[in-house]
């Protein structure tokens, strides 16, 4: 999809909950609402963070690591791939304090999300610098680079810009599992939803609402690493700049 | 810290569970590819559907299952369809999957050689006949793997279910959890139960692919 259908279908997302909340059985709902979204951004910004970061890490430990680190980023990576984003929030916020960890709701929430979706990305992160042309590699072994020189200067830039399309996915993938730590009593946009429907029974304007909302924010998502996307391969002669 | 003949105490309840999740997964899965396919083809067969069509896709995957979960369940009754949570969950997850579904149908038939469509009309094939003896076979074949990892991916997201109370596997381990104030059983056994499934359909959808790519020479 074009990036300008995407930046229509925000406007009208946006414009229909504007025209929404001029109707009172509707605007009742929108402050609390968007308190809760505040907090499904922040966990979903944190996430998105941790997200980057073990994505990176494991995907370089599996590539370069010696052969322990190897085996435990293909352990971490087969383990969250293999379970499901609600066992591992339930899993970490119901078992791990049995053994003595205890940790808030909302560390639980940015922990078990980002983990998750870094061990996608580690996978996206992986292929992208093993897609980079055999030459490169080549041509930094003969300038009698360093291996980390090679990554950092040669490398991971032109990486960088294959993983933008499937990072951007995952960033989507991450919000909207969000919604499930409205399961671990985190108020989030999710729980505020079920919260008023349990207190209003107003069930189609909450809902209504709330899946606008969530349209936006991942519209923003779209629309922002489309935008990176351009700006990254700007010049280069291949990828899909348009 | 582990109790093993707990253990072995709740393993029972927890496969009868397990049963659930698995009914759900492929229920939800045959809605979700069947749905996916009518999508794609009535994209291509009637070309003005195909921009609606995308942006519904587009709103379907970019809006969080549960909360979709949540309306089919909450909302349909509103206007007199009432569903049981088996059923609204699975028809959510269905939908939700279809949307998927329908974008790798969608890349499988662009795949497919234009000449095969120029060959069909000089053959004075009818549209039906063109795609369910020329196309179609054709299409399927590919995607197969891709098709196997929302397989996979559905699967993962079965546990949702336990928030509209069906008694999956995910809602029994938890009120195991919380009639015995121990989690740490359960919850891990749901765990591995999920890594292993995961595992197993991962190699099968690898062996499945190399099958066909051994049949079909591209």
């Amino acid at each position: 999809m074009g990036i300008r259908t995407l930046v229509g279908m925000l406007v009208v997302a946006l414009a229909v909950i504007g025209l929404l909340a001029t109707q009172t059985s509707y605007s009742m709902f929108l402050p609390g609402l968007l308190q809760g979204a505040l907090l499904t951004i922040e966990i979903a910004v944190l996430g998105s963070v941790l997200a980057v970061v073990m994505g990176v890490l494991a995907a370089l430990a599996r590539l370069y690591g010696p052969a322990p680190l190897r085996f435990l980023a293909t352990v971490y990576v087969e383990i969250f791939r293999g379970t499901s984003a609600l066992v591992q929030l339930f899993w970490l916020f119901f078992v791990l304090p049995q053994f003595g960890i205890l940790m808030d709701a909302f560390t639980v929430a940015v922990l078990a999300l980002g983990l998750n979706v870094g061990a996608y990305g580690s996978e996206v992160v992986r292929g992208a610098v093993l897609a980079v042309a055999r030459g490169q590699w080549e041509a930094s072994i003969a300038l009698n680079m360093s291996r980390a020189q090679m990554l950092r200067r040669i490398i991971l830039p032109q990486a960088f810009i294959a993983m933008i399309p499937p990072w951007g996915n995952l960033f989507i993938e991450l919000l909207k599992s969000t919604a499930l730590v409205s399961l671990i009593t985190l108020a989030d946009l999710a729980f505020k939803a079920q919260q008023m429907n349990q207190s209003t029974l107003k069930t189609v304007p909450i809902f209504t609402l709330v899946l606008l909302i969530y349209l936006a924010m991942s519209l923003v998502i779209t629309i922002g690493m489309r935008f990176l996307e351009q700006r990254a391969s700007a010049g280069l002669s291949r990828g899909r700049a348009a | 810290m582990w109790d093993w003949s707990f253990t072995f105490e709740i393993l029972p309840t927890l496969a009868s569970a397990a049963i659930i999740t698995v009914e759900a997964t492929l229920i939800g899965f045959v809605i979700a590819a069947l749905l996916g396919l009518m999508l794609a083809l009535v994209r291509i067969a009637i070309p003005w559907t195909a921009w609606p069509i995308s942006v519904l896709v587009e709103l379907v995957r970019s809006t969080p299952l549960l909360i979709q979960i949540f309306f089919l369940y909450f909302v349909f009754p509103k206007f007199g369809v009432v569903l049981d949570a088996f059923t609204a969950g699975v028809i959510a997850i269905g939908l939700h999957y279809a949307a998927y579904c329908s974008e790798v149908y969608r890349a499988g038939f662009d795949n497919i050689p234009r000449g095969q469509w120029e060959a069909s009309i000089a053959l004075n094939l009818p549209q039906w006949a063109t795609f369910r003896d020329i196309i179609i076979p054709q299409v399927i074949p590919p995607i197969v793997p891709a098709l196997g990892n929302y397989l996979v991916a559905l699967f993962k997201e079965t546990p949702l279910l336990s928030a509209i109370a069906v008694l999956e596997l995910m809602q029994t381990a938890k009120i195991i959890g919380s009639d015995t104030f121990r989690y740490t059983e359960p919850m891990t056994l749901v765990g591995l139960f999920f890594l292993v499934m995961s595992l197993v359909s991962a190699a099968i959808i690898r062996a499945l692919e190399r099958l066909l790519n051994r049949r079909i020479p591209r």
